[in-house]
């Protein structure tokens, strides 16, 4: 790729400085914050020791951005953040004022694009997601669209702060989960095993790789026509698609039986309980674009129960603690089954080593 | 830049609810990507269509095509390959279509990954130039962020790689990690505007992404290695979970506690709020009243934040402040989830020579996981396989009680006696 003509020579300089991307009160007040409130949802206000005040509007965008919102964000910055502004680790953009006039205008300009204001505080926050059809080559859904139609539904939750605590969403495309634990996450779960294209297979895939990809041993060398490939005990397989990364004849992904799962509990956050993985609470629902109603069901199914049940600072799965599993299912309306019993590593540690039983 | 200014203008500016009946002249229709454009949420689908209106690169006009196509059949059509800029052998993802005959225009759509600054701050030049270049060369759709960390300019042919990433060099922007190397890092607004920021994670973060540029453009280890800075145990970029290495702010002596601003605090909320949501719900019952007053026992505090997130004008955290270093966490692929273990209590992040100090520890580990992890193992994995003890030994850390929640249960090892 290299141009003939070629006279830039690279500078491997690593993340970009943040210095110059820092507004100047912000770089005045740099590590000398005393506190903050959140005067209204969507806005926070933080306190330096020197008395200096910073507010920051935040607003949920799609992540799937392109260059014209982006200029469209920027004269938001120009015209009322001095040319500042900033991305949370949800997706949301963030614009720092030291002027509080600049408030209000700023809300209004941004709604009027159609950029929700909130994300703050005791909220449904927007979604970390992954790739999906658009760009991934691995996925059995497409993550965004999943995401704008959770989103659709939760919009007023986003606006608002009338959660017990702040509920944090996740979507994959795969059951690697990209999309990462969360008090609700949305996960794909393959039913069957891999579908094996052996005319594909000897071409493209180092076959020990996809061996030794396998958590349980279930692939194994073999000869198909004359040709070196492989077989899968189905048997054992527990349709993970840790194969399918390593060789895309391993093909996991299918259009009816690559489902959908719902997991909820998960918190990384050290406030109160410590971190958390989740569990699975639903599943076998249909990958069903371009609105996914099933998947929103549920969702609206568990924040509702949530913000009902759920006493103030509890995140999902402190609420869940509280309450018990079995209340939680009655309370979501939602069905425990046996698959839901841990089969997999350290599942005994899921089990109930106590005569602690709710009735 | 024409079509910079027309869409700077807002001429073909969406609004609220914005979804358009059917596609203009350049799209060709996509009856079921139209229906993501119902509902109030922002649509990322009214925006690819107002980009490729607009600046009608055939690229965009594929891809839609291919999603739609996608959306029909509940299946993706990507493979991967092997495009990379000249010196380096990762950053960008390379993606081809499986399905060209039908949709020639989707051919190539790779994607730059790109480190954006720590903290993810921009001012609008430096995004109103990235925005510019990847227009020229790309297709002008940007995701902010991936969840790697990355900007992830989706959408360029081969041929512009090169220059494009040249340009953007040139502006100060290098490309992100992929693969079995160092990877972009993450980090929390931190010292920028949060008064519980325990240490400067951009700072942190800068110094050790560009201590280790080398393996994180030219991939030769086992497996990945991600690492996050976060400001404080809240962890609001998920390091315990999302990195190898989560460098989390602490701090090892008293919460400073404004005893005014407590009393502001009760008056304010009643004396039910002050037991309920604080003393109840500290984990350790660190904290109890004393005369009226509200005491916090140092002792039994784990540091978790909870009563600092509820009253953050009143308590603030302790003044000798640093990080702990816990390593581990991974996702769901092949062994299952897996958070971060403690394995550095506390060490102190104030001056450079702390970061360097850090940097020869983080150094070490990795050097000891090279030699000792096996081909696309991460390093939790690794320290779990061989043990906790054995992995202390190797990078020659000191046991401390804390990087366990109990002794163990059981009495098969052998001791050294």
């Amino acid at each position: 790729m290299s141009s003939p003509e070629k006279k830039w020579k690279t500078v491997e300089s690593g993340p970009h400085s943040y210095e110059e991307a820092l507004h100047p009160v912000v770089r005045k007040n740099y590590g000398k914050w005393k506190y903050h409130e959140i005067p209204k949802p969507g806005v926070l206000k933080h306190v330096a020791e020197s008395g200096d005040t910073i507010y920051t509007v935040r607003a949920g965008t799609p992540r799937q951005d392109t260059v014209d919102m982006l200029r469209r964000l920027c004269d938001v910055a120009d015209k009322f953040s001095d040319g500042y502004l900033r991305f949370t680790v949800r997706n949301n953009v963030e614009f720092l004022t030291p002027n509080e006039a600049n408030v209000e205008p700023m809300i209004k300009e941004l709604e009027e694009m159609g950029f929700p204001v909130g994300g703050t505080g005791m909220c449904v926050s927007s979604v970390s997601h992954t790739q999906g059809w658009l760009h991934c080559d691995i996925p059995a859904t497409d993550a965004s669209g999943v995401v704008k139609s959770m989103m659709d539904t939760v919009y007023n939750e986003f606006k608002g702060m009338q959660m017990p605590n702040k509920v944090r969403l996740s979507t994959s495309c795969c059951a690697i989960n990209c999309g990462g634990q969360a008090d609700i996450a949305v996960v794909v779960k393959h039913t069957r095993p891999p579908r094996i294209n052996h005319d594909h297979l000897a071409t493209i895939c180092e076959l020990p790789k996809a061996v030794a990809r396998c958590p349980v041993a279930a692939i194994r060398p073999t000869v198909i026509n004359g040709k070196r490939s492989l077989m899968v005990d189905e048997a054992k397989c527990i349709c993970c698609g840790a194969c399918f990364g390593a060789c895309p004849a391993m093909e996991i992904n299918h259009p009816e039986h690559s489902k959908f799962a719902i997991w909820v509990g998960g918190k990384n956050s050290n406030a109160r309980s410590k971190p958390s993985t989740m569990s699975i609470v639903a599943h076998n629902l249909p990958n069903n674009p371009p609105r996914w109603p099933e998947v929103t069901e549920v969702i609206g199914k568990i924040l509702t129960a949530y913000k009902e049940g759920g006493r103030p600072w509890e995140r999902v799965g402190e609420w869940i603690n509280r309450i018990g599993w079995k209340r939680f299912f009655e309370e979501t309306g939602l069905t425990f089954d046996d698959d839901m019993i841990d089969s997999y590593r350290h599942a005994r540690t899921t089990f109930n080593q106590s005569a602690h039983v709710r009735f | 830049m024409e079509g910079a200014q027309k869409a700077a203008s807002g001429e073909v500016m969406q609004g609220k609810n914005g979804g358009s009946d059917g596609n203009g002249k350049f799209l060709n229709p996509t009856p079921m990507l139209d229906e993501l454009e119902k509902g109030p949420w922002p649509s990322f689908i009214s925006g690819f269509k107002e980009l490729a209106e607009r600046t009608e690169k055939p690229m965009l006009r594929g891809v839609m095509d291919q999603l739609e196509y996608s959306y029909n059949t509940k299946m993706g059509y990507w493979k991967g390959g092997l495009v990379t800029v000249d010196g380096y052998g990762a950053g960008v993802i390379t993606r081809y279509s499986m399905i060209k005959d039908k949709f020639p225009e989707a051919t190539e759509f790779h994607t730059m990954r790109i480190q954006p600054a720590p903290g993810l701050h921009y001012n609008t030049a430096m995004l109103r130039e990235l925005c510019d270049i990847w227009e020229k060369y790309g297709s002008g759709v940007i995701t902010l962020h991936g969840q790697t960390g990355d900007i992830m300019l989706q959408g360029i042919e081969q041929d512009k790689v090169q220059e494009c990433f040249d340009e953007l060099n040139q502006a100060g922007w290098d490309l992100g990690g992929a693969g079995a190397g160092m990877r972009t890092a993450v980090s929390c607004i931190g010292q920028g505007r949060c008064e519980n920021a325990c240490y400067d994670n951009l700072k942190a973060h800068l110094k050790l992404l560009k201590h280790f540029v080398g393996p994180l453009h030219r991939p030769e280890w086992n497996y990945k290695i991600k690492l996050k800075f976060s400001g404080c145990p809240n962890d609001c970029t998920n390091a315990i979970m999302r990195s190898d290495m989560a460098v989390i702010g602490t701090w090892k002596d008293a919460i400073q506690i404004e005893k005014e601003e407590v009393k502001a605090w009760v008056a304010d909320r009643g004396m039910d709020v002050l037991v309920n949501q604080v003393i109840n719900l500290c984990p350790t019952r660190a904290i109890s009243l004393k005369d009226g007053e509200m005491v916090i026992d140092s002792r039994d505090c784990v540091r978790c934040m909870h009563c600092l997130n509820v009253m953050p004008k009143a308590l603030s955290p302790g003044k000798e402040r640093g990080i702990s270093l816990l390593m581990g966490g991974k996702n769901t692929l092949k062994v299952g989830v897996n958070m971060g273990s403690l394995i550095v209590p506390f060490m102190k992040m104030d001056t450079d020579e702390d970061i360097e100090e850090f940097i020869e520890l983080v150094e070490g580990i990795i050097d000891w996981w090279d030699d000792n992890g096996l081909d696309h193992e991460r390093i939790g994995e690794t320290i779990e396989r061989v043990g906790l003890k054995q992995f202390l030994e190797g990078v020659g850390l000191e046991v401390n009680i804390n990087m366990v929640t109990r002794p163990r249960d059981n009495p098969y090892f052998k001791a050294k006696y």
